[in-house]
């Protein structure tokens, strides 16, 4: 016992004399949680639209005008020809193009039907997707209103058939990006922070020729094991702490669930993290192996959380293989926790595959580090 | 109590580094391991200090297996690596409190071991290990291997690059503790530092060339030995080498080592030869062997 205090005392001693550590350990992070929670925003805002009147009529410009009036569009201008608006496009002044056919007013009261032509910039496809949507509403509304318009002119078939879909956004009400990201990136924090430093700790004790010395002392395996990844376990708990009073402060995110449960359950989850470190610390010579390796899993495990994309739109061996992902379960622990105030029971599945991970990296990391080659 | 080694084998993919090695380092002896780089001295500390495992062959340290019982050679034994390999960010106290933790000792119960050697690096106890100089950090090293009282003492290389004052100093601790009945076992390439061991074993290539105490290994030099010196170094060497009577000629400082395959050699023959080739300033004198000739000959 008390070798392992003294083993977790001089690392602790060694991280704090690191003049250029500290500041990574500790304050890029937070940098990052702030800098990230703000900018890393799903929504598409600030489209630039134009428009190519054909028509030129009353219904064509309340058309425009309703384009106008949404937040998401930058009515940039109205392009003489499509030809105009085509190079436009091309040169990345305008992302959706809207054109409105001639007789667009008349077709619509004489025949009640009418065809608009869109065109959207698909280079980002995601946003391209989001334009569509946007678009389609602002045209149904149009639409709804126009049938409206003409049912009072006397036209007895054309019934209002008003159905109007009022969503309601549980957990996060006004569908605030922040109130899912922050958690989110707050994990990826924890995780990033984590992984990396025990990842390079043992291969540096490797690189500086300490680890040979202290291989031919009697100490334990075990003991010198968790004498090196319980500062590191201590120091993930703090960043946690520290992230979650800037959501709490800066983002002021809600916290309904269980404090106390979100940092039980980060502790088998940094277990698992530092297990995975410790094995790839041991597979490796250099520090610089180690870091490339560790970015290697991080990067997959960063882009097939469910973060940043839904598993569910993955496809099935991908989402086989999120299975092996811890920090998927950390998102949704997380998520679930902090703002649906999740109980033990309903985490349930994701602690007993944490733990089992835990038991697992750690198993693996104590058995293939040898003190003999 | 000693080292015993016994058909000791070990190899690296295709390369042999040891080759069957045999000897005995007696409880109490300051034994050397004398050869070049890469003759296969630091792959035999890392077997004896059971960091790797031989192909072949059987070794006890302190009386015990190097395999079956390992965990008690970790008692028992102290291990200085070539390299200074403690931690440069911890200071010189903190080092020593480390090792002697893990060795389930405190600085103060073995004290008077180290006492000699940590009272020259005391006043820098604060001091950070990286901040010290060369041979501060040996000293340093040497602690922290003999703070748990090691029964046997492995230094690989202790005193390659330490200047020449520290490299004595060094020396006269090692016999200070090999007093206090701890066996040493020490490698290095510097001949004359052969010449203060009890015993010393002559390595090369994986293969110990001879074993006995410096002296018998100077006088067993087999031929006359002569030193030679001319203007021309460079063009010395070469003559000597094309030379028919030339058994061996080889720098030694500023002279040429050489020796004569003709049991009657005559100096003057050799200097009759020299002028004949334009050699000015010739000396060719007589001279005792030491043990880096003893090593030239056997390694030839």
């Amino acid at each position: 016992m008390n070798i392992i205090r003294y083993i977790i005392q001089k690392e602790f001693r060694q991280i704090f004399r690191n003049k250029a550590m500290l500041p990574i350990i500790f304050i890029m992070p937070m940098i990052q949680l702030i800098i990230l929670s703000n900018a890393a925003t799903f929504e598409v805002n600030n489209i630039k639209f134009g428009y190519i009147d054909n028509d030129k009529t009353s219904f064509s410009r309340e058309l425009v005008e309703k384009f106008n009036a949404s937040t998401y569009f930058n009515v940039l201008s109205d392009y003489p020809t499509a030809k105009s608006a085509k190079s436009a496009m091309l040169n990345g002044e305008v992302d959706v193009v809207l054109e409105i056919p001639q007789y667009f007013s008349r077709d619509l009261i004489k025949e009640k039907k009418s065809d608009l032509s869109l065109t959207i910039n698909a280079i980002d496809g995601a946003a391209a997707g989001v334009e569509n949507v946007y678009v389609s509403q602002i045209v149904q509304q149009f639409n709804s209103k126009i049938r409206v318009g003409l049912m009072l002119l006397g036209t007895p078939e054309a019934q209002p058939q008003l159905i109007e879909t009022i969503p309601l956004f549980w957990y996060n009400e006004t569908l605030n990006y922040k109130t899912f990201m922050v958690p989110g990136i707050l994990v990826l924090l924890v995780t990033m922070i984590t992984l990396f430093l025990s990842g390079m700790n043992v291969v540096r004790e490797k690189e500086i020729g300490t680890l040979e010395q202290i291989n031919v002392t009697p100490i334990k395996k075990h003991q010198f094991i968790i004498g090196k990844l319980f500062p590191f376990l201590i120091l993930g708990l703090v960043l946690l702490t520290v992230g979650l009073i800037i959501a709490k402060l800066i983002f002021n995110i809600p916290m309904v669930g269980s404090i106390l449960l979100m940092y039980g359950y980060t502790i088998i989850y940094i277990l698992v993290i530092l297990g995975i470190g410790l094995f790839i610390s041991n597979y490796t010579d250099t520090q610089q192996q180690a870091m490339f390796i560790a970015w290697f899993f991080m990067v997959i495990f960063i882009l097939m959380s469910g973060l940043f994309t839904p598993i569910e739109s993955m496809p099935e061996w991908a989402q086989i293989l999120t299975e092996f992902n811890p920090i998927k379960y950390f998102v949704q622990v997380m998520r679930m926790v902090m703002l649906k105030g999740a109980g033990i029971s309903d985490i349930f599945p994701q602690v007993l595959k944490t733990l089992l991970y835990a038991i697992v990296m750690n198993g693996l990391a104590v058995w293939s580090y040898k003190k003999v080659n | 109590m000693g080292i015993s080694v016994k058909n000791i084998s070990k190899s690296y993919d295709k390369v042999m580094a040891l080759k069957d090695i045999s000897f005995e380092v007696k409880p109490g002896e300051l034994f050397g391991l004398i050869g070049p780089d890469g003759a296969g001295k630091t792959t035999l500390f890392r077997i004896l200090t059971t960091l790797l495992i031989a192909d072949k062959g059987e070794a006890t340290v302190a009386g015990y297996n190097v395999i079956k019982e390992y965990k008690s050679i970790r008692n028992h034994v102290g291990y200085m690596p070539g390299r200074f390999s403690l931690y440069q960010d911890l200071t010189v106290e903190e080092n020593l409190n480390f090792f002697a933790t893990i060795f389930g000792t405190t600085i103060q119960e073995n004290y008077d071991l180290i006492k000699e050697i940590y009272v020259q690096i005391e006043p820098f106890k604060d001091r950070r290990a990286g901040k010290l100089s060369g041979g501060m950090k040996q000293k340093l090293a040497l602690s922290c291997a003999l703070i748990h009282k090691p029964k046997v003492l492995f230094l690989d290389e202790p005193t390659t690059g330490v200047d020449p004052v520290s490299r004595k100093e060094f020396w006269e601790m090692l016999k200070r503790l090999q007093k206090k009945g701890i066996t040493i076992l020490v490698s290095t390439p510097y001949m004359d530092e052969a010449a203060l061991c009890d015993r010393i074993a002559l390595i090369q290539n994986g293969n110990i060339l001879e074993i006995d105490t410096p002296e018998v290994i100077k006088n067993s030099f087999p031929k006359t030995l002569f030193k030679v010196k001319a203007a021309e170094t460079f063009k010395l060497i070469q003559d000597l080498g094309s030379y028919e009577l030339t058994h061996s000629a080889y720098p030694f400082g500023e002279y040429i080592h050489f020796t004569s395959n003709n049991v009657d050699f005559n100096a003057k023959d050799l200097v009759q030869y020299l002028e004949s080739n334009g050699h000015t300033d010739i000396e060719v004198n007589e001279t005792a062997p030491t043990i880096e000739d003893t090593f030239m000959e056997l390694s030839k």
